[in-house]
């Protein structure tokens, strides 16, 4: 009778990566494994996936605005329009997975899921993959903003290439993407090589999901890299027992957390207020919430200005009830988010 | 399902039921032979005396267009294919690089236009092709209805050209935004896309005034203009909304009518040819008839929750065949 409940969407899984960080070969291996599913490929224009599969569809990423005057309101026009002739051929594929060029911000191809009902309506956004070179990111982290959106953006990171750079070099970057990406579930893996229960079916962007958002942290390190280690880059690090602590210059990530029961009154106000003010720099927010008076817990996740959010269950006996809110993006105000956030107390 | 005072005259009783196993995107008519073009592959052919499927595309069907004579296909096969009464199809154009053909439209004299990604073409009834190259993806055709002028919709606006006037520049009729779909009044006076948001926007052709129409819940999807051409039937909202285009100025200050307000979402929408009446179909599967001068409702499909997607009349309006996404489809006989 209504539309169709989340598992019966079809899951649309986006793989991001900058150029030669191994993403056509996670395609690849994706294609190639006897797992008895079937796969809509869209890839981008430069994609070359040596797999003969009858569902490869070849987008140009065409990122339109949206007609509201905001520059981060925007979809891809033509996974709109790729995803509504896919849906024409419905069981002959079980899932969609979008390949991006190494410059893609993975933005718009999360907000079209948002923001065209069609799409929406028939698939559903499972998470955003993003293969990153063990050797090469560091680099790419500094001169390429594509490459941080990426890391930024990703529900799983794939640190790949780890068999060409030593130990040291590891945690060095896997701390660059912590001081970026705290929540991301990362693997270091060699030619992509991975589970595929690791990258598909993760379902990041269900609500339901959104029951842990403690950050992953880091593992420490094997102990080879406890010297004093000089920085050129005028990023601030410290170290703590073995794991480094970076900041990153323009992304970071806020978290914010209350024992104190929020007021729905002041809080959705003050969150729908933020991101239109601080939309287009906040990438990624997600939060569970604790209202007064209010039996249910409340989850919401969002990207750029787009808010999506619900009633997920009742409050646990036992459970603590507390509210937790993530933030994930360039330059923000964390003063401001903190001060705005606390106002939202009951 | 609906929440109507007293239940509505119904005539959904009285519809021939087809079943056509596979999403049905839209449906034409050889005279009273109702053709239902499916999500994949075929047309099925449903003549009361028994249905037939012809296989045309080797993949999904993405768009079609008919005139009576013909029904023609594109496909992401990168196939554009014309299909006749008898069943007998030939392929008009293959895309060099198989893209998808996803835009077909028919003009006056058997011209024929499609489009693949950023390229459209047309091919007169002569056999002559003309192409040309759009800054961004074609994303709606139309012929005007006179003179052999063709409307293009996509990113940022709307291209008017005239495929036989060689070297003239086409107009650009610009609006910031995504538009998907298009459409030009039976006058040949306004212009109205559909947009990526839920509006629709319009143009005055002859000083490109700008109209914006909006209000939908959804984004729209199905458009049709009254048997007069005095009012464009909209779907993508909760009831059937009709901007007037009487008058010089069309919607321009003008309200629309809203009539047949039902619990779901209009998804498709066609008028009657010959009568003030439209059929609107809903997401939950119900079909009503509108009469459009008093908004009177007659139910023509009951709602058992599969969005219908398709709708059509037969030429002299005879005939309403209907489809949903799910493959059902039927035939009311007026
Ligand atoms: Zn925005």
């Amino acid at each position: 009778m209504t539309a169709p409940s989340s598992a019966e969407k079809i899951p649309v899984t986006v793989l991001t990566g900058y150029l030669g960080a191994g993403k056509t070969t996670l395609l690849n291996r994706i294609l190639s494994e006897p797992h008895g599913k079937k796969y809509a490929v869209i890839v981008n224009e430069f994609g070359e996936i040596g797999i003969d599969n009858e569902l490869v569809v070849n987008a140009d990423e065409e990122v339109f605005e949206m007609n509201n005057g905001c520059i981060c309101c925007t979809v891809r026009g033509d996974l709109v329009r790729i995803i509504d002739g896919l849906m024409r051929r419905k069981g002959k594929f079980d899932a969609i997975i979008v390949e991006t060029t190494g410059l893609a911000d993975p933005a718009p191809v999360a907000q079209t899921f948002f923001m065209d009902e069609n799409v929406g309506a028939k698939t559903r956004l499972d998470a955003v993959v993003t293969v990153a070179d063990a050797k090469w990111l560091k680099d790419r982290l500094k001169d390429a903003p594509e490459a941080k959106n990426q890391i930024a953006f990703a529900d799983v990171i794939l640190l790949n290439k780890t068999d060409l750079v030593t130990p040291g070099e590891l945690a060095e970057v896997e701390a660059r993407i912590r001081a970026i990406n705290p929540y991301a579930k990362l693997h270091r893996t060699e030619r992509s090589k991975i589970a595929l229960d690791e990258v598909l079916g993760r379902n990041a962007f269900d609500l339901d999901r959104i029951l842990d958002i403690e950050p992953e942290f880091l593992t420490a390190d094997d102990g080879h890299d406890h010297d004093h280690h000089h920085d050129h880059d005028h990023d601030h690090h410290h170290h703590h027992g073995g794991l480094k602590h970076y900041h990153d210059e323009d992304m970071q990530s806020i978290s914010l957390n209350t024992a104190k029961p929020l007021d729905p009154d002041k809080f959705f106000p003050w969150v729908q207020d933020l991101v239109a003010t601080e939309g287009k720099d906040i990438l990624r927010s997600k939060g569970i919430l604790n209202f007064k008076n209010d039996e249910e817990r409340f989850v919401f996740q969002g990207v750029h200005m787009i808010l999506d959010g619900d009633h997920q269950r009742k409050w646990k006996d036992g459970e603590a009830r507390s509210s937790r809110i993530v933030f994930i993006g360039r330059h923000l105000p964390e003063e401001k988010i903190r001060k705005g956030f606390e106002s939202c107390i009951a | 399902m609906t929440d109507f005072a007293a239940p509505l005259p119904s005539l959904a009783d009285r519809a021939r039921l087809v079943q056509a196993e596979s999403t049905i995107v839209s449906m034409h008519f050889f005279r009273q032979t109702p053709v239902f073009v499916l999500g994949e592959e075929a047309l099925l052919f449903a003549a009361p005396e028994g249905g037939k499927r012809v296989a045309i595309h080797g993949g999904a069907i993405l768009a079609s267009a008919a005139d009576g004579q013909r029904i023609v296909t594109g496909g992401d096969d990168g196939k554009l294919i014309a299909t006749n009464r008898e069943g007998e199809h030939e392929v008009l154009a293959t895309d060099d690089k198989k893209r998808w053909v996803d835009q077909v439209a028919l003009g006056p004299d058997g011209a024929v236009a499609w489009a693949a990604g950023k390229v459209a073409h047309v091919r007169t009834g002569k056999g002559e092709q003309r192409d040309l190259d759009l800054p961004s993806t074609v994303a709606g055709l139309c012929f005007f209805p006179k003179g052999f002028r063709l409307a293009i919709a996509h990113y940022n606006g709307a291209t008017l050209w005239f495929p036989n006037a060689a070297g003239a520049k086409p107009e650009v009729l610009e609006w910031k935004g995504s538009h998907l779909g298009v459409t030009v009044s039976p006058d040949g006076k306004f212009l109205v896309t559909t947009m990526q948001e839920q509006t629709l926007h319009g143009w005055r052709i002859v000083d490109a005034k700008h109209m914006r129409m909006s209000g939908y819940s959804a984004r729209v999807r199905s458009l049709s203009w009254t048997h007069d051409g005095g009012a464009l039937a909209t779907s993508g909202s909760e009831q059937l909304i009709l901007w007037p285009f009487t008058g010089k100025d069309g919607p321009m200050g003008k309200q629309p009518t809203l009539l047949a307000q039902s619990p779901a979402r209009c998804s498709v929408v066609a008028c009657h040819p010959r009568q003030p009446v439209a059929a609107a179909g809903f997401a939950d599967g119900s079909v009503l008839l509108v009469r459009l001068d008093d908004g009177a409702l007659i139910l023509a499909r009951e709602a058992d929750g599969e969005p219908v997607s398709a709708l059509g009349w037969s030429a002299e309006g005879q005939v309403l065949a209907m489809g949903t996404e799910n493959g059902s489809a039927s035939v009311l006989t007026l």
